[in-house]
């Protein structure tokens, strides 16, 4: 019910929304939960295991119970606090884990079988026959047990992620917040001040109270109008920080624009759903006030009973009464408030009952002492409540109970680092340990001050010292006057009896679950939690916590302190994964590579294939080629026959100079590259420290101090971070520097027999046996552009590598297929340069995978004796030079099959297959046109000795089973006379 | 986390490649037990551990940074290149 004239958002426009169907009016600044409330609406939601009516419980981000699904279809967001949703024109909003609907809901069955469904029933009933837990039990259970659902298509709500930097991160708005960026913001501080709610004040907002003589919203509206003035202050609302992390890193949660109408947001005004901060703060001051907790008593959780501070918060804030005759039930002063601001609004008070038998007066109302409430009635909405005290029982009509157990200082983000909260009796509360986080000072209610005035003073005081550990002066405002009055309680946790006594209202965990745990053995706060799933709901416990652990400490007759909490951890509320992973999805989840030839090699027919973050041309169709291997087929004999072009751009390139380039080369490679020419190349091998193959590829010499080195696409990253590694740290003396050119070169291969008469032809140098011999290099110029030259090869054809700056690229590709083409020749992609290859017994990352040596690989003889290297000492262990290791070989099929596969194992003919008679593994398969059936590379046990062997392979996954021969790895022009003529 | 680099300044640690503990590098032939040692032996310390990350994403540099293991508290941030030519200078360890 609204009290006209009540409340800050008087006077707001009227907006139309819509609930489980049914149409109501709000207005501007309401919640959807003040929303409900004022048109008397309190039955919200169901719970979660039981499927108990459930109301509005509490005024913030830490609603348990009012979890509603807004929006519909793709975009539709389960699980949004009611409390936090603000009401816009159009909202839709319905609720969830119900069926067919809130009033009436099937699954409330759970309730009447609640005698078989206490703490640990999953574990104990569903153990047996185990198959069934997951195709029956936990499906079962889990559409049984629930909160909303996903839509089930994808979102394509845009979300966003940013980073932000200031001198002092303030978290919370209210008195001791509001102070703390005040005396940060006028010492000229870059100040970021965060409030999760979406207006700024806290619990000023909520609270009948006067600063400076003023209404306490006024003060508010005040100091933030002085901080809107302030170029250093950045005010971000509806903003939660929810994690604190190493050196001043904190998480935040930006809700963009859920209070908007979907027409004004996103698409049209470009305004992401939500957005993932990474603030980096030098200094922060923690004012994130208190929550208050709920009193364990029988049916506890009906709708209409609330905390205290929330039904003052939608009185004093939203002007609305949550009912008609109203009771209290408190054990501290501070809820009396709740009883005296009621009345001062004209709200029937229907009882004020406080545990403590010295509870202080009212004044305009009486208090009634030393009782308790006992048990509650009433389905879909509170109807009475039972009073018991030393005369009885005695039931009171009500219509809505405000309960306060006391309030707990938010400390959960002083916990983040592992730091434990340390008990305080004089609250009955846990309060942050001191220099939890490094940097973070904690004020206010979250510090355990529980007054106005002292939040105010420690407000100030927090920023000063927050600011003085990064040497900047602050000086603290003058201290307003605020109410200072005593916060006393005694506490009380459970009111003893039968019945279910709720502490955690979302994961329906009762007294009697935690008494369970412990009767149990489950003594142990932590064993407690997962037993019970105590706190473990989407609120994480923030209400209920506290008073379970309590419960637990009163089970096994230990105190609160040594119980101890359990631990909190990030976030401090929900996250989307949507927000965290914002432009991550999709395209964005890594980025992609595209070489300079790849439109045009696009045109050109190219199919597409993903190397690293790479996208090469597979292949290039040509018409009437239907499969990839009539493709493939072609271009290994067009590079065999004629002349065939690839871009090999992708392969690191490293540019090294300096006058010790030699001596780490020397270091880096198993052989020498200090005795190499100007102006040759020559393949090298290079070693982990612990001796296995690191990488390989060819380096050319432009000068007396200047290399080129190449190394595998796959390593390209590797190699220069270790390249970076043994000049830095293992050799610091050299005098030599490296510059990654990956991306700077475009680079080509152009391979086959007419290769070098193409050559010649397009660049201004002569280009014949005696000017680029075998693995020589040098400068040329094509169409006028310098460029490089390197006469190697992959193939094992008379081949080049043609490279110039890579804004060439696309033309110089164009250029070369175009002239290959007039000779029978073409572009060929990744799948023949691979058959062209393992023809040749060339290595790749498949057989560089990290468990080979240099002696497995038949290349011991690349290590040079006449110095050390890199990986040298441990190469040469006993066991890495064992005959019978797996070693590189050839494989050619012998069975009718004529088949072969990559990730294939080899047993000898006649053994088993199993572990134990494994002899080893293949690596790569093709089919070799040139040979006229398929080949392959694997490693064998002591393969080398086994050449002529047969040998069965077996590919359980590709249901591969056929016998193959032994080869030499080198199937094609093992002399070499091709790539040398 | 983050990590203030000599060159860079504070940066996020995403930016950074971990390596593991800052060991001194044995000599080239040195022999296969210090090289094992080397490789396989470590400290673990819960505390204070000198260690060894590169500015990957960043300038490049290899940096020995000095990080208690417990509380992820940042000591001391130095260029390795930096530490070990004072080493080889006799100014200070490797």
């Amino acid at each position: 019910m609204r009290i006209s004239g009540k409340g800050l958002i008087s006077g707001g426009r009227r907006v139309n929304f819509s609930f489980n169907g049914v149409s109501y009016m709000g207005q501007e600044g309401d919640t959807l939960a003040s929303a409900l409330l004022a048109n008397g609406v309190h039955l919200v939601g169901r719970s979660f295991k039981y499927h108990r009516p459930r109301g509005i419980l509490t005024a913030g981000s830490e609603e348990p119970n009012a979890l509603v699904s807004v929006g519909k279809g793709a975009a539709q967001d389960p699980n949004i606090r009611a409390t936090q949703q603000e009401v816009f024109e159009g909202l839709v909003a319905r609720s969830q884990n119900c069926w067919p609907s809130v009033g009436h809901d099937v699954m409330a069955l759970n309730d009447l079988a609640a005698p078989f469904l206490g703490a640990g029933f999953y574990y104990k009933t569903f153990m047996w026959p185990a198959p069934l837990w997951e195709k029956l039990y936990e499906p079962v259970i889990r559409r049984a047990a629930g909160l909303g659902a996903l839509s089930g298509s994808a979102n394509t709500e845009p979300y966003e992620k940013a980073f932000a930097f200031c001198d002092l991160l303030v978290i919370g708005s209210g008195p001791a917040g509001l102070m703390a960026a005040l005396t940060a913001g006028r010492a000229g501080a870059d100040v970021i001040l965060a409030e999760d709610d979406s207006r700024m004040g806290g619990r000023l907002l909520a609270e009948m109270e006067e600063i400076d003589d003023k209404p306490a919203h006024v003060w508010v509206a005040e100091v933030l109008a002085e901080l809107a003035g302030l170029d250093n202050v950045r005010l971000m609302t509806r903003t939660a920080v929810t994690g604190a992390f190493d050196q001043g890193t904190y998480s935040a949660l930006e809700r963009v624009s859920h209070h908007l109408p979907p027409s004004q947001s996103l698409k049209t005004a470009h305004r992401p759903r939500e957005c993932f901060w990474r603030i980096a703060a030098r200094a922060t001051v923690l004012a994130a006030g208190a929550i208050e907790r709920p009193v364990a008593f029988r049916n506890n959780d009906r709708p209409g009973i609330m905390t205290a501070g929330a039904v003052r918060a939608y009185l004093n804030r939203w002007g609305v009464a949550p009912g008609e005759r109203i009771t209290l039930f408190a054990n501290n002063d501070d809820a009396h408030r709740t009883a005296r601001d009621l009345v001062a609004a004209g709200v029937h008070i229907a009882a004020v009952i406080d545990s403590r038998h010295d509870a202080p007066d009212g004044r305009d109302f009486s208090v009634i002492k030393g009782a308790v409430v006992c048990n509650t009635s009433g389905r879909k909405r509170l109807e009475t409540i039972t009073l018991r005290n030393v005369s009885g029982e005695e039931k009171i009509q009500t219509d809505c109970l405000a309960m306060s157990g006391g309030w707990n200082p938010s400390v959960h983000l002083t916990c983040h680092m592992n730091a434990r909260p340390v008990w305080n009796r004089d609250i009955a509360a846990f309060v942050p340990r001191a220099g939890a986080v490094p940097g973070m000072v904690v004020a206010g209610a979250a510090n355990g001050s529980l007054s106005t005035h002292a939040a105010l003073a420690e407000g100030a005081g927090a920023a000063v010292a927050a600011l003085g550990q990064l040497g900047i002066t602050a000086e603290a405002p003058a201290l307003p006057r605020a109410c200072d009055a005593p916060y006393r309680i005694s506490p009380l946790w459970a009111v003893p009896g039968k019945g279910r006594a709720w502490l955690d209202f979302q994961n329906d965990v009762t007294v009697k679950d935690v008494a369970q745990a412990a009767q149990e053995n489950f003594r142990s706060v932590e064993h407690m939690k997962r037993y019970t799933t105590q706190g473990m709901a989407t609120d994480q416990g923030k209400n209920s916590n506290v008073a379970a652990l309590a419960v637990l400490a009163d089970a096994t007759g230990r105190s609160i302190a040594e119980t101890g909490v359990t631990t909190f951890r990030p976030p401090f509320v929900p996250t989307t994964i949507a927000a965290m992973g914002a432009g991550a999805a999709g395209q964005g989840f890594k980025p992609q590579r595209y070489l300079t030839s790849h439109r045009t090699s696009l045109k050109r027919g190219a199919a597409n294939t993903e190397v690293g973050l790479w996208y090469r041309a597979s292949y290039f169709a040509k018409e009437g080629e239907t499969t990839w291997r009539q493709s493939c087929d072609r271009e290994v004999m067009m590079v065999r026959n004629a002349v065939g072009v690839c871009d090999v751009s992708t392969l690191g390139k490293i540019d090294i100079k300096g006058p010790d380039a030699a001596k780490l080369l020397d270091l880096i490679y198993t052989n020498l590259f200090s005795t190499l020419k100007i102006g040759r190349v020559r393949y090298g091998l290079m070693l982990r420290e612990d001796g296995f193959v690191m990488d390989d590829g060819t380096t050319a010499r432009l000068g007396q101090d200047h290399y080129v080195m190449t190394t595998t696409t796959a390593a390209a990253g590797q190699v220069m971070a270790h390249l970076e590694y043994l000049s830095q740290v293992a050799r610091p003396d050299l005098d030599v520097r490296f510059t990654s050119v990956t991306d700077q070169w475009a680079q080509f291969a152009v391979a086959g027999p007419k290769a070098r008469a193409l050559i010649d032809a397009l660049v201004a140098e002569e280009i014949n046996g005696e000017t680029y011999p075998f693995m020589a290099c040098g400068a040329i110029t094509v169409g006028g552009v310098a460029g490089r030259l390197f006469r190697i090869s992959f193939s094992g054809e008379h081949a080049y590598e043609i490279a110039v700056p890579a804004r060439y690229g696309e033309a110089l590709f164009d250029l070369l297929v175009t002239r290959a083409e007039a000779e029978g020749g073409g572009a060929y992609g990744m799948e023949a340069l691979n058959v062209l290859r393992i023809e040749k017994g060339f290595i790749t990352h498949a057989e560089i995978n990290g468990t080979v040596t240099a002696f497995d690989l038949g290349m011991q003889g690349m290590i040079s004796k006449k110095k050390s290297c890199w990986g040298k000492v441990l190469s040469e262990r006993d066991g890495l030079m064992d005959e019978d290791r797996m070693r590189l070989v050839g494989l050619k099929p012998k069975g009718a099959a004529q088949e072969l596969s990559a990730g294939a194992h080899l047993f000898e003919p006649d053994m088993t297959v199993e572990r134990v008679n494994d002899l080893g593994y293949v690596t790569s398969v093709g089919f070799s046109p040139t040979l006229g059936h398929m080949i392959g590379l694997a490693m064998l046990s002591a393969g080398p000795d086994r050449l002529g062997d047969t040998v069965r392979l077996v590919d359980h996954t590709r249901g591969v089973d056929t016998l193959c021969e032994v080869v030499d790895p080198v199937f094609f022009d093992p002399e070499g006379g091709r790539v040398r003529g | 986390m983050r990590i203030a680099c000599p060159l860079c300044g504070a940066r996020d640690r995403r930016e950074f490649t971990y390596r593991g503990a800052a060991l001194p590098v044995p000599a080239l032939d040195a022999g296969a037990e210090a090289w094992s040692v080397h490789v396989h032996l470590r400290e673990n310390p819960a505390g204070p551990l000198e260690e060894l990350w590169q500015h990957e994403l960043g300038c490049g540099a290899w940096l020995k940074v000095r990080r208690d293991t417990v509380t992820h508290a940042m000591l001391g941030v130095v260029l390795a290149e930096d530490a070990g030519l004072a080493a080889r200078d006799g100014e200070g360890p490797a």
